[in-house]
């Protein structure tokens, strides 16, 4: 199991080019859902206005 | 046609929401399986006479990263050219989803390269010519999406910056044919010529089954990011408020 995480000697590149590529898209993907998630709070929030403005 | 019909954003949105699960499954599946067997299937050396150590495992980011970001600006130029001939939003708002993809995967193929570099080539950094054609393709990528978001009105907008996606293509070929240096007194490329079919199996298996995992990957994000541009374009749209009245 270490000489698995050693990689033979070369474990901080091996690791490091695979932690990076773990960071970035574990960031673009939470990004997304964070995009997501605020352009579908402000048109829900129109939505609402747009009924009120309806009943009135 | 019937093929016209998901040119659309009203007809596409709902269809892009059922296939982003099917791409995360295979996505998640692929990657599972590439990353096993390139960790822990594969030979700890590369190449024959003077090997490549086991730093040569970044080759199951590096390589997959490298072709996808050449293939993603291909898409973009594509979809850019389509908006242009045909004039359908959808095509543009398909480039414009794209790119941040493209660019990460062309930031990564630089950096896991240069990563390897390092204890292959003994220098972090090199003008070898596909080091210097890929660095600029990222910088074009970041320029389509500087262009892009620069301009308020994005119809605009978006007709500026798929003109420079398409010149930009002439990028392709350059980083494709970087590593046949004509006269080695002339330039050197670090780069070696390298042919898949005489790649170690499992080596290769673990290569070819990481990149279609990025490939699902870059399909699942794409199209996620399409949704929302979708949304963020024609939210006010009859059609979208019914999508929303529903699912709130």
């Amino acid at each position: 199991m270490s000489a698995f995480f050693a990689q033979g000697g070369y474990g901080a590149y091996v690791w490091g080019a695979y932690g990076l590529t773990l960071i970035l898209l574990v960031g673009e993907v939470w990004q997304l859902r964070r995009q997501r998630r605020t352009i579908l709070a402000r048109l829900s929030r129109m939505v609402r206005l747009r009924t009120r403005g309806d009943q009135a | 046609m019937k093929l016209f019909r998901f040119s659309s954003p009203a007809a596409f949105y709902p269809l892009a929401g059922k296939l982003i699960p099917v791409f995360w499954v295979l996505a998640i599946l692929a990657l599972g399986i590439g990353l096993y067997w390139g960790l822990l299937e594969t030979p700890d050396r590369l190449g024959g006479t003077n090997p490549q150590k086991e730093y040569y495992r970044i080759i199951f980011i590096h390589v997959p990263a490298a072709w996808l970001s050449m293939w993603l600006y291909l898409m973009l130029a594509v979809w850019s050219a389509i908006g242009l001939v045909f004039n359908t939003r959808l095509s543009f708002m398909m480039a414009r989803a794209t790119a941040p993809t493209g660019a990460i995967f062309t930031f990564l193929a630089l950096v896991t390269g240069s990563i390897w570099g390092h204890p292959s080539w003994g220098t972090w950094w090199d003008w070898d010519p596909r080091l210097t054609s890929e660095l600029i393709l990222f910088f074009l990528y970041v320029g389509y999406l500087a262009l892009n978001s620069a301009i308020d009105d994005h119809r605009r907008g978006d007709k500026a910056s798929a003109l420079l996606a398409i010149v930009g293509l002439v990028m392709l070929p350059i980083i494709f044919w970087s590593i046949n240096c004509p006269d080695p007194n002339q330039c050197a490329a670090l780069h070696q010529r390298s042919s898949l079919s005489q790649m170690e199996g499992n080596i290769l298996f673990a290569m070819l089954i990481m990149t279609l995992g990025l490939w699902m990957y870059s399909f699942a994000t794409t199209l996620t990011r399409l949704r929302s541009i979708i949304l963020e374009r024609e939210g006010d749209s009859t059609w979208a408020r019914d999508i929303l009245e529903k699912s709130a």
